[in-house]
């Protein structure tokens, strides 16, 4: 029962992390254009 | 008429006139501009042909390089490339320039309206909703699988405490969308899809609060938030391909002038905006603008562009006393008319009269899922109404346990699968016509193009690629071609721009004094000596021999070296690739097509005996293309209608289903439904044979949620359902249907695009469609 009190919150902070990258994320576009991310590592320059 | 000669200053008119083509495009392309702070200006150009890293760096490099250019940035997924410049530095046309240079078709996207920032908050909004969905459902999952796998009664309780504190503040967040769309529902007396799903939700919600705090274990806080998971990526996905549905009426203004200069009766000159023009004011309208209303021609003649009247871009001289439509644009010098009426009386306005009319028309149209909504909604209720009175009846009087199985007949049926049958499958219809190059404008444009029994193209523009062929009637020596590429490369003009792509590799040579001379063409000098290149007769000026009319049959333009031969060329205009095979695989599988065109008998019948189509009808008026599709839709067909100029504007809307390139007019791709990018005619096709498609996958999941509820009906009237049988069989049967969905999309990745075209030769059209 002990390890539960550590446990479950964290697990929810790195869930809530999670959210929180996924706002981020959002936010500042990066989900607009997958396929060109996905082209884009190639660019040699 | 009273009408005064026009009173100008030679120098003026010198101003208007340099560049006119040029002068023309920048102003469109401005037109179509948002500004930015700071003075900046952003457009955002479609590049069809732009697939792999290689076309990115190419583009974004070269479009660097403009001094005036801050940023340009493109958009694989979008095909799309925003450019942000400095309209002070350096005029929008370099960038037009530098895509044609890299040799990318290309077209302009309209940013002026406000819709679409609204649709990308909205989308964003989903998305966020969608987040806080997904992390509450994993959390309280994570909870949830201990409690199953046989937690103490403690932790069970302590468990379920803490997942009721996760799925409160989440549901209610990530469930707003349908909440409120369920509430709008209701006001107005009618069931959708979002009632059952918010009544499950919020009972289920409230229900297991109650379980919790009593000491229960039927705790539904789980399904509740993976219901709201599993949903919000149907509504995103069902957001994310309702596109850019923007109004065509809203672009419609944006082709007209916004005023005009009017000549008072003293001579003196002030500007007149747009309302306010009435009958019989003079008006001058400089060269490059286009008619605010419907006008009489007051100066002796002019150069007009009916392109936007008669969708056929070709220059018609008017005299004075003629009459021009509103939207017909003047090539030449400025001209002196009079107002026959005001802006609401005049062609555009009634054009945009009957779009409105033709959209309404169509929004009778009720979508498959909400067709399945008004049926599934009241079943739902009614079963779980049932439920409640049966068990109240044998339990005699168990209040609780009564309301429990109700709520869970709510949950067990509440439209998972359903939300997503159609949503998953036309993003998936989406994507794959996205690779084809067709843009959609929305999901019920894929359910009415798989209806559709019948094909009414449009000719110019549409079955023929509006880009003049070029052929060269008489011989060039090497220097003659250099010469006419130069002066070609100089004029905007339609026929212009079609010779220089005729020489695009022959090399440019220095000329002086370049000009344009407006309904004539271009000229210049080239080692002392006058060229000229345009209208035969005014070449034939400068050429040795007096050319006769008799020379110049079905010849255009011409090109001459003062004292030298007359060269002429011929220019016709020819159907776009794949179009006879395009309307053969109609046919095969069981479409008719014919041609509608506002053209002349002969050249409408030369393009239909081209590409094999038997019924045509010519010189048809915007209205007269309505009322045909009208009758067709009377007697019971569903046409696809195919066209693009602003004249097919109205008839697009009219039409079951509507298709446009992306070089119609903003108006037509407006009122089109679906927009491809490619130059063949064969994407048509293609669009057909991806909606019929993707209605059958629809109907697949359809029947494979609809399995699911009737196996899963019985358990939970019975009372068997608990958490863990609610939570597997929802999970499953969406899993389920996304999967069913995908399938389409994998069998296309996995044959290679050669394999893809060889199989659609090997096996008639007739055999994969026979259903």
């Amino acid at each position: 029962m002990n390890q539960l009190i550590i446990l479950i919150p964290v697990a929810l902070l790195l869930g809530l992390a999670g959210l929180i990258a996924f706002i981020w994320n959002l936010k500042s576009g990066q989900y607009e254009d997958l396929d060109g991310a996905a082209e884009r590592i190639l660019d040699e320059d | 008429m009273n009408c005064r000669a026009p009173a100008m200053d030679p120098k003026s008119i010198a101003d208007n006139v340099a560049g006119t083509s040029a002068r023309m495009l920048e102003q469109q392309l401005l037109h179509q501009a948002i500004e930015l702070q700071g003075g900046k200006l952003q457009l955002d150009w479609l590049i069809p042909d732009m697939h792999c890293v290689g076309c990115i760096s190419k583009i974004e490099n070269a479009l660097s390089k403009l001094p005036a250019i801050t940023r340009a940035r493109a958009n694989l997924s979008l095909r799309k490339v925003s450019v942000i410049w400095d309209p002070k530095i350096g005029p929008a046309l370099d960038q037009d320039r530098i895509f044609d240079e890299l040799g990318f078709e290309h077209s302009v996207y309209d940013l002026r309206d406000s819709g679409d920032k609204e649709y990308k908050q909205r989308g964003q909004r989903l998305l966020l909703s969608l987040g806080v969905a997904g992390f509450a459902a994993a959390n309280i999952m994570l909870l949830s699988v201990s409690v199953w796998s046989g937690a103490e009664a403690d932790t069970a309780r302590l468990f379920h405490l803490i997942s009721g504190m996760i799925a409160v503040p989440a549901i209610f967040y990530a469930g707003r969308p349908f909440f409120a769309s369920a509430c709008n529902a209701l006001r107005v007396g009618r069931l959708n899809m979002d009632v059952p799903i918010s009544l499950a939700v919020l009972l289920a919600l409230g229900m297991s609060i109650h379980e919790s705090l009593v000491g229960g274990q039927q705790a539904y806080f789980d399904a509740a938030v993976t219901l709201l998971f599993f949903l919000l990526v149907g509504r995103y996905l069902d957001h994310v391909i309702r596109g850019r549905a923007r109004e065509a009426v809203q672009h419609l203004t944006g082709i007209t002038s916004r005023g005009a200069t009017r000549i008072m009766p003293d001579g003196e000159t002030i500007y007149v905006p747009l309302e306010e023009i009435d009958c019989d004011m003079s008006l001058r309208i400089l060269a490059g603008e286009r008619f605010p209303v419907n006008v009489r021609l007051c100066s002796e003649s002019a150069e007009i562009d009916r392109s936007i009247v008669t969708g056929e871009s070709q220059t018609v001289t008017m005299h004075a006393g003629e009459l021009i439509e509103a939207g017909a644009l003047n090539l030449s010098a400025p001209v002196m008319v009079e107002a026959l009426g005001s802006a609401d009386e005049s062609f555009l306005a009634e054009i945009q009269k009957m779009i409105e009319a033709a959209e309404n028309g169509r929004s009778e149209y009720v979508r498959i899922a909400d067709r399945a909504a008004q049926i599934y909604a009241p079943a739902v209720h009614l079963l779980a109404a049932i439920a409640f009175v049966v068990w109240l009846y044998i339990t005699k009087g168990n209040f609780n346990l009564s309301i429990n199985i109700a709520i869970s007949v709510l949950i067990i049926t509440c439209p998972c699968a359903l939300g997503l049958a159609v949503p998953v499958a036309h993003v998936v219809g989406a994507s794959r016509l996205l690779r084809k190059g067709v843009l959609m404008r929305d999901g019920s444009a894929l359910e009415r193009m798989a209806e559709a029994d019948c094909v009414v193209f449009d000719k110019t523009g549409t079955i023929t690629t509006g880009n003049p062929m070029v052929e060269v009637v008489d011989s060039l020596s090497g220097l003659q071609r250099r010469i006419i590429r130069t002066l070609s490369s100089s004029s905007y003009h339609p026929l212009s721009k079609a010779i220089s792509r005729y020489f695009i590799d022959t090399e440019e040579i220095e000329l002086s004094k370049v000009t344009e001379v407006p309904g004539f063409g271009v000229e210049g000098i080239a080692n002392k000596q006058k060229v000229r290149l345009g209208n035969p007769e005014w070449v034939g000026k400068i050429a040795k021999e007096d050319t006769g009319p008799s020379n110049l049959t079905n010849c255009q333009v011409a090109f001459a070296k003062e004292g030298d031969r007359l060269i002429r060329f011929r220019m016709f205009d020819v159907p776009r690739p794949e179009s006879t095979e395009t309307i053969q695989m109609f046919a095969k599988a069981g479409l008719g097509s014919e041609i509608l065109s506002g053209d002349s008998l002969s050249e409408v019948k030369r393009i239909a005996d081209l590409v094999g189509v038997e019924k045509y009808r010519s010189e048809k008026s915007p209205s007269d293309k309505i009322q045909r599709l009208q009758s067709l839709k009377q007697e019971g067909r569903r046409s696809i209608m195919a066209g693009d100029g602003l004249n097919d504007a109205p008839a697009l809307a009219a039409g079951h289903v509507s298709v446009a390139p992306a070089s119609a007019c903003d108006v037509g791709r407006h009122a089109a439904d679906f927009i491809f990018t490619g130059t063949g005619l064969g994407s048509i096709f293609d669009v057909w044979r991806i909606s019929r498609e993707t209605a059958l996958v629809v109907k697949q999941n359809f029947i494979i949620a609809a399995v699911y509820n009737c196996l899963a009906i019985p358990f939970a009237m019975a009372g068997y359902v608990t958490p863990l049988i609610a939570a597997l069989a929802m999970s499953a049967s969406s899993l389920l249907v996304i999967a069913n969905s995908f399938r389409p999309f994998l069998k296309e990745s996995l044959l290679e695009p050669d394999q893809q075209s060889r199989a659609r030769q090997e096996i008639g059209p007739e055999e994969r469609y026979a259903a």
